[in-house]
């Protein structure tokens, strides 16, 4: 099985589908002759040809309502927003239009579209290129919400993506493009778009947390472990909808929750998570539910300093860990 | 007018039932029994004549909510509209969901729709792109007013659409309005088809109130887009007669001589006239034709009012794919 990087699993999912099925389409601001700016795409263009994988003009709104007609007539587009902070000139054709076009045409006719975007901070993107956007997403129903942590989620998600009947907002951390690796199957492989998975068992809390945040819980379980606290890891991976079964479970096993998340604080996935086992599991806590997530500021600064400091990162999730632990 | 192809009396008798259900709209709203309406009066000409140079279920057609004429035309029934109106569970467009006049029939290719304006124009060039990449020679036809042409959708779809010669027609149903604000304060030329320089197609005016004069330059601009030459921006000069809504009042902002003066120039009345002219029609044939359909919409609107209501909880359904 070859190891990959979580960008690699990407590209070898769209090759693996765009081959298999040529109803597959993709489009996006330089994602034909460049192959992307982070590669996503590259060499996709060479093999399928410029009716297939489209250089758009830099417009967004374009990119998801065209995306949006073309699934209106069979095809499976998979759009490609550069950043998912340029996202929002699309924000009224992905929520207004993708989202509800099922309801509105009263379950006659879907929208299989997926929209990658790569999203995240810690690459000194600075306010625009940085953002997490999965609050504004996941509040959306009709959209499915997800993200992969590892390369094999990345390739087996993205596939069930592309064969979803419904529009699927792919969220891929750009730190953890490169930064993450592991083994990838070859061929064509799904993985479930609503299931949480259990990274790493424990009994002593719970967190929760997904895209490269998983991987700065991981560190610090491994951490607390040595201090003889097992920690519970759960990769959320679909964010709308939530898997509250896996959720409730792990919530009712450990009794402590800790959600991490690098979205500003108020209203993020962390909001959903904790009300979700306050109304559902409250009689199995033993503690006050935990929320680690970036503060309330608009954007992620430039200045290296500013940038780390506003961000989770493994000391400060093995801090949390060890005070709920205590609790 | 000139001679063509066309069965001059259905044509007649499209632009007609849709004026004789958008009147009835108008007493059902006053009469409380539905709540909103838009309207289709003045603009029947230029709706019938572009869907009649059309393959219905085969072509595409992205309407937006004035089109009433175009999906008759097109093969939505009196009673298909009147479910729509009353919101019932057997609406083909949107089984109750939706506002009145927001269109969508898959059994015509007729694509849903939303609300704000403009939206449905880069669907439009997306459907192109799709019937290109299938080898398909569908065209597609979006319609939308003069004001949908102030948002970046038109923009950017008609850019899209002109750099890969889409086989679409983008047709500005111009009745010169914007709810209240006229085309003055919209844009700062005098017609909008100008425009389609500088995305690279052909532009085209015609004259809204002439049916055959639409159903022709329709017909060159579906021509064009078959024979790979690319998209059109097809404008086509008309009038709203009545308020925009149910909910407008026009008195407002339009003076009624204007109105009186587009009154005279009523394209039902003015296809009427020519009918006459050409020796196809005449004032009995008018009148039983009047009497037939009266019957037909009343008879729609029984069968609407008495159809089914979708059950309350069926609010849940179809949020997602349900198998």
């Amino acid at each position: 099985m070859p190891e990959m990087s979580l960008i690699e699993a990407i590209r070898d999912a769209l090759d693996t589908e765009m081959e298999q099925d040529e109803r597959v389409i993709v489009l996006g601001e330089d994602v034909g002759l460049h192959g992307g700016v982070f590669r996503a795409t590259d060499g996709l263009q060479q093999r399928y040809g410029e009716l297939r994988v489209i250089d758009t003009p830099l417009a967004e709104l374009l990119i998801a309502g065209v995306a949006i007609g073309a699934a209106v007539n069979g095809l499976r587009p998979v759009a490609e927003m550069q950043f998912a902070d340029f996202s929002f000139p699309a924000f009224d054709q992905i929520v207004s239009e993708a989202a509800r076009w099922r309801y509105r045409t009263n379950g006659q006719q879907g929208i299989p579209l997926v929209i990658r975007m790569p999203y995240g901070a810690g690459i000194h993107g600075a306010l625009y290129h940085s953002q997490s956007v999965e609050g504004f997403y996941a509040h959306v129903p009709g959209l499915r919400v997800v993200t992969p942590s590892t390369p094999y989620d990345a390739k087996g998600l993205l596939i069930a993506a592309i064969r979803d009947p419904d529009p699927v907002i792919f969220l891929e951390h750009k730190k953890a493009y490169r930064m993450v690796r592991g083994d990838v199957p070859e061929g064509s492989y799904t993985v479930a778009l609503d299931q949480a998975r259990v990274a790493r068992g424990g009994q002593d809390l719970s967190v929760f947390a997904y895209g490269l945040m998983l991987h700065h819980c991981l560190e610090a379980a491994e951490v607390l472990a040595g201090e003889g606290i097992e920690a519970e890891v759960v990769d959320l991976r679909s964010l709308a909808p939530l898997d509250r079964d896996s959720i409730l479970d792990s919530a009712r096993k450990t009794g402590k929750v800790l959600v991490v998340y690098e979205d500003n604080k108020t209203l993020g996935l962390g909001a959903e998570v904790s009300a979700l086992i306050g109304e559902e599991a409250f009689e199995w806590l033993d503690a006050p539910i935990m929320r680690l997530a970036s503060p309330d500021i608009p954007a992620m600064p430039y200045n290296h300093a500013q940038e780390a400091w506003a961000l989770p990162d493994t000391g400060k999730i093995v801090d949390a860990m060890r005070h709920l632990a205590g609790y | 007018m000139s001679g063509s192809d066309l069965d001059l009396v259905r044509a007649y008798r499209l632009m007609l039932l849709a004026r004789l259900i958008d009147e009835r709209e108008w007493m059902l709203n006053r009469q409380g029994k539905i709540p909103f309406l838009v309207s289709c009066q003045g603009q029947e000409a230029t709706q019938v004549g572009m869907a009649l140079a059309l393959r219905p279920g085969v072509d595409h057609v992205l309407p937006y909510y004035r089109d009433l004429g175009l999906v008759l035309a097109l093969g939505m029934t009196a009673q298909e509209i009147f479910m729509n109106l009353f919101a019932k569970a057997d609406d083909p467009n949107s089984g109750g969901r939706q506002m009145p006049n927001h269109w969508g029939h898959p059994q015509w290719n007729i694509h849903s729709h939303s609300s704000p304006v403009a939206t449905q124009i880069p669907h439009a060039a997306g459907v192109a792109l799709a019937s290109r990449i299938k080898g398909e020679d569908a065209v597609t036809l979006v319609t939308f007013g003069e004001g949908a042409t102030s948002k970046g959708d038109f923009h950017e779809a008609l850019n899209f659409a002109g750099i890969h010669h889409l086989p679409v027609i983008f047709a500005c149903e111009n009745n010169r309005y914007a709810i209240s604000v006229p085309q003055v304060k919209q844009m700062a030329i005098e017609n909008v088809a100008d425009r389609a320089a500088a995305y690279g197609m052909a532009g085209e005016i015609v004259d809204g109130q002439d049916l055959l004069a639409v159903y022709e330059a329709t017909r060159r601009a579906v021509d064009r887009a078959r024979a790979g030459e690319g998209p059109t921006l097809l404008e086509a000069k008309t009038y709203r007669l009545v308020p925009h809504t149910s909910d407008d009042d026009d008195r407002r902002y339009r003076a009624r001589e204007e109105v009186a003066e587009w009154k005279g120039r009523d394209p039902v009345v003015l296809f009427r006239d020519y009918l006459q002219a050409q020796g196809l029609w005449d004032g009995e044939r008018d009148q039983a034709l009047r009497q037939a359909l009266f019957e037909e919409v009343t008879q729609a609107q029984k069968a609407a009012e008495a159809a089914p209501d979708p059950l309350p909880e069926q609010a849940l359904q179809h949020v997602w794919y349900e198998g």
